[in-house]
């Protein structure tokens, strides 16, 4: 897709939040696991009852810390927490703790790759902490249902500078910034569940034009692709608007994905004012240099390392690098494989076509995968050793994926050994030249090609099993005998 | 009921010289022969007698609490596991509490008997406990008066004997003022040292729980079981531990600060010279005093009433009627549910304060009022701190007038701040202040002094109390 009028360029911000895996809520002990029966991952704490008082969870600190290391942010030594105060059922307290002044994360920026290769960097304004609200179900029933369990469940905000330019580019960000969450650990990164989800502000403006223009917010965009569709409605409502020089009306819009279109909330939902004031329950955070070195010190590998340690230790090209360390958990998957086999590009040629192939098409996650990554080096190994043929080893795969046996059991019992005994090949090689007297007269006048048709019977005769660099080498010394 | 103070009841029971049935039944006749009081809002006598007699036989074996059978009121606004919440308000009128507050816990684990819970103005809002659900709570000396608020109940039932000992909560004043009104002791805690967990939250920063007693040995006997950090609430600290029995000082080294802003215009005259009267017995006694400045004074109540009602906004928002508590049967829209469920449920003055506190946190507003008072708020801590670097202790009046008539500021709420007037500042800069009774004036009404530390030295007001005590 493409920006229909390129006079104008479109300056796009996206606030992300993302729900921390963190085993416990954000400021009780209230289990955070996800499914459970409604309202039961509750407490007077979250349910904000008469007295109750929020008590930080330091492991939400130190992955909000984790999330801006990551992302070249400043660590403020002091931060504190804010009260957003607003009215509606799924908030009990009334307000929602978050930080407003004095975020604990600022300044940061990662790397995106825009469509014409180039890097970009793309600043990060802040990172700050918060707390979910609960679920409100309004087609359940004649009522709305509240499900409060989720509420209380830590959150990140990460809010970008206005330094997006196209919906591609959004695209490229969400998905770095989601890769980065899975690597650390923080997030599970599912923007379908609401683990992850994007706001963002648009204007338009001419190119050129250094003044921003009008914004929107645009709500509601729950996967990414929705985010870039989203983003083009948005992106051509204005610039049309501009054209006929009607005027861009701040507001906020909320994406419907079915419809492929924004509608503007009720002025009456928006007219929000959140007297945001600091939270007198809780204390500063206060992440010293000592706290902040012992969270970076746990700092897993992120991406950009894993990439160029791929390509460096396995030799492979950036093209297979780039793919295997899009998730960690197919990276991880990649590195469980050669630890069995020191075939790396031939690993990266499985798991880029045959694995990735059934992923695509089962859509399923590789945690899901059912070939264990000790049976697919197994496999490979097979090949590298010249039990089977490349051929074959698709076949015993396709069985893997039915049963995950182990590859040398399905060899067994399918009897699909590659055969490699000259004495056995000659046999079959002697009983296809018998029947070939032509095809020999035609390879001796000349036509090499007529090679192929021997390989092809040879074959046949022994189901695909003959070790093919074997069969060649015999069937050409046995042919050029007849030259005598 | 004769003993003087509650370790010297437990003695009194253990040598089977009463009977601490006997003597709860003697505090549950009082609060009955009272009842026109309205000090209580619910009496759990079963529960109470039950106690009794289990709590004597622990005395009788020797295995018992530092409190054991003290018997003891707590304040409406504190959660006691399933008893009634109300906070004297409407709008909790049905709540039954699921928990109970880490102070009243703590009480239970040293064997104290709780004997029912107390009236006191709605969310702890007011100064003269006429703003209840339960109606207002009258003076035992005078029941044509107010016993002050909004710990009234709590003061009262300590004041009528109706039990030993009474916990209120002081967010302004609300602990020494009704002390002050009805002639006993009442302290507010620094801030940090008592967990404010269930502690039914109107302003915060500013929230403690306190003890009322007729004896400053019960006051710190209470408050030592009572402290602690408590990893249920982030602002709670260890601090120094508080000393029981009270430390004798002989050595009077305390040097004592009266600040002359707290002397001035709008001090009842008898009240300032029964404090001068005081001044003079501790200079007898050898005590250095002096007249100290808070230059600050002046912006107290305009401060503690920006700040206060600004977290009391947020804090009360959770009274929505759509989880707990009353809910408006007249709605049929979600703005209507929560607009008609607070309209009916909150009193006059919740009210007043609620969008007095949404005013001053608006977009427009902040600056000018939230941010201005949280500036001036250090300001005033910066005074105190300046002062106690002069003196060990300040003394000052704990209420510009005595007890005054039931209904008297009820249609004038600047009036009924300024009755405040003495007290804000301790709130303010989170240091205790004590209220210790000094006599009556010339109609009986009692006069109350208040005594104030740095932050955490609970133990000099009692030493000092104590040293007051043997003077006197």
């Amino acid at each position: 897709m493409q920006i229909k009028n390129n006079k104008y360029e479109a300056v796009i911000g996206l606030e992300v939040h993302a729900q921390l895996l963190t085993e416990t809520k954000a400021f009780c002990g209230c289990s955070t696991k996800f499914g459970n029966a409604p309202n039961s991952n509750v407490c007077p704490v979250c349910l904000g009852h008469p007295g109750v008082l929020p008590v930080l969870n330091k492991k939400v600190v130190e992955f909000t810390v984790l999330m801006g290391l990551a992302t070249n942010c400043t660590i403020n030594k002091h931060s504190i927490f804010a009260r957003k105060n607003y009215f509606y059922p799924d908030l009990p307290k009334g307000y929602q703790i978050s930080q407003y002044e004095e975020p604990i994360c600022e300044n940061g920026f990662i790397n995106i790759k825009t469509t014409d290769g180039m890097n970009k960097k793309i600043r990060i304004k802040r990172i700050h902490m918060e707390e979910d609200a609960g679920k409100s179900i309004h087609d359940q029933s004649e009522y709305t249902l509240v499900d409060v369990n989720r509420c209380g469940v830590p959150l990140i905000e990460i809010v970008t500078e206005p330094d997006i330019n196209s919906p591609e580019e959004a695209y490229q960000y969400l998905t770095k910034i989601k890769q980065i969450v899975q690597y650390l650990g923080i997030c599970d990164g599912n923007m379908e569940e609401g683990s992850l989800r994007c706001d963002a502000n648009v204007s338009v403006r001419l190119k050129g034009e250094k003044k921003l223009g009008v914004k929107t917010e645009i709500k509601n965009m729950n996967s990414f692709r929705n985010v870039e569709r989203a983003l083009y409605y948005e992106i051509e409502r204005q610039t049309d608007l501009m054209e006929y020089g009607e005027e861009i009306i701040q507001q906020t819009l909320l994406w419907n994905a079915d419809l492929n279109e924004a509608f503007p909330m009720r002025s009456k939902e928006e007219a929000h004012d959140y007297r945001y004031f600091p939270d007198p329950d809780l204390l500063p955070v206060i992440v010293d240099e000592e706290w902040k070195n012992e969270i970076a010190a746990r700092m897993p590998e992120l991406p950009e390392a894993r990439f160029n340690r791929f390509i460096e230790q396995y030799k492979l090209p950036e093209y297979d690098s780039e793919i295997l360390t899009q998730s960690k958990e197919l990276a991880d998957y990649y590195e469980k494989v050669v630890k069995l086999t020191t075939d790396f590009k031939a690993t990266s040629n499985w798991i880029m076509t045959d694995v990735l192939g059934f992923l695509n098409e089962k859509k399923i996650e590789v945690k899901q995968f059912p070939v264990t990554a000790d049976n697919l080096g197994k496999l490979i190994n097979l090949i590298s050793n010249g039990t089977i043929s490349s051929k074959i080893a698709r076949e015993v795969f396709q069985i893997m994926l039915e049963t995950n046996d182990e590859p040398e059991k399905i060899v067994k019992e399918q009897n699909l050994v590659q055969i490699s005994d000259e004495g056995e090949i000659i046999k079959i090689i002697y009983n296809v030249l018998e029947k070939s007297k032509n095809q020999i007269e035609e390879f001796l006048s000349g036509k090499d090609k007529v090679l192929g048709f021997f390989v092809g019977q040879v074959m046949k005769e022994t189901k695909g099993k003959a070790n093919p660099q074997l069969v060649n080498q015999l069937l050409k010394s046995e042919l050029e005998k007849y030259r005598k | 009921m004769k003993y003087s103070n509650i370790t010297e009841k437990i003695s009194l029971v253990k040598n089977n010289k009463i009977s601490l049935k006997e003597n709860v039944k003697y505090f549950l006749s009082r609060i009955d022969e009272r009842k026109n009081l309205n000090a209580f809002n619910f009496v759990f006598a079963d529960e109470a007698l039950h106690q009794a007699e289990i709590i004597e036989k622990k005395i009788k074996s020797g295995e018992h609490g530092k409190l054991a059978g003290a018997v003891i009121a707590i304040k409406d606004v504190l959660s006691y596991k399933d008893h009634t919440l109300t906070c004297s308000s409407k709008i909790l009128s049905n709540f039954i509490a699921v928990y109970t507050a880490t102070a009243i816990q703590k009480l239970i684990d040293e064997d104290a008997i709780i004997i029912g819970k107390t009236n006191c103005d709605e969310f702890a809002m007011g100064s003269s406990n006429e703003n209840s659900a339960f109606g207002a709570v009258l003076n035992p000396i005078d029941e044509s008066r107010v016993p002050g608020g909004s710990s009234g109940g709590s003061a009262v039932a300590v004041a009528a004997d109706m039990c030993d000992a009474s916990l209120g909560t002081d967010t302004g004043g609300s602990i020494r003022q009704p002390a002050a009104f009805c002639g006993i002791f009442g302290l507010k805690p620094s801030y940090g040292r008592v967990s404010r967990f269930g502690l039914t939250a109107f302003a915060s920063s500013f929230d403690t729980i306190g003890p009322f007693a007729k004896n400053v040995d019960d006051i710190a006997l209470i408050l030592n079981v009572i402290s602690g950090r408590d990893d249920r609430d982030s602002t709670s600290v260890d601090s120094e531990s508080i000393d029981y029995p009270i430390i004798k000082r002989q050595d009077k080294k305390f040097i004592i600060g009266f600040p002359k802003e707290y002397f001035g215009d709008g001090l009842d005259k008898e009240i300032k010279e029964k404090i001068w009267s005081v001044i003079e017995v501790l200079k007898q006694n050898d005590f250095e005093v002096k007249e100290i400045s808070l230059p600050m004074t002046e912006y107290n109540i305009a401060t503690y009433y920006i700040l206060t009602t600004a977290e009391a906004s947020s804090n009360l928002a959770r009274y929505d009627g759509a989880r707990y508590g009353y809910r408006s049967r007249n709605s049929s829209t979600l703005e209507e549910m929560y607009v008609n469920s607070r309209s009916e449920g909150f009193g006059s003055e919740v009210k007043r304060r609620i969008m007095l506190g949404t005013y001053v946190l608006s977009s427009g507003y902040y600056d000018a009022y939230y941010r201005k008072a949280q500036k001036v708020r250090r300001l005033i801590k910066e005074d105190f701190d300046k002062a106690f670097s002069q003196v060990d202790l300040i003394i000052t009046p704990t209420t510009p007038s005595v007890a005054f008539k039931l209904g008297e500021k009820s249609n004038d709420p600047l009036q009924m701040y300024l009755s405040d007037i003495y007290t804000t500042s301790a709130n303010l800069a989170g240091i205790p202040g004590l209220n210790i009774p000094i006599g009556n004036n010339q109609n009986g009404l009692p006069i109350g002094m208040q005594v104030l530390a740095k932050q955490f030295d609970e133990n000099k007001i009692f030493q000092f109390a104590d040293i007051l005590n043997l003077a006197g």
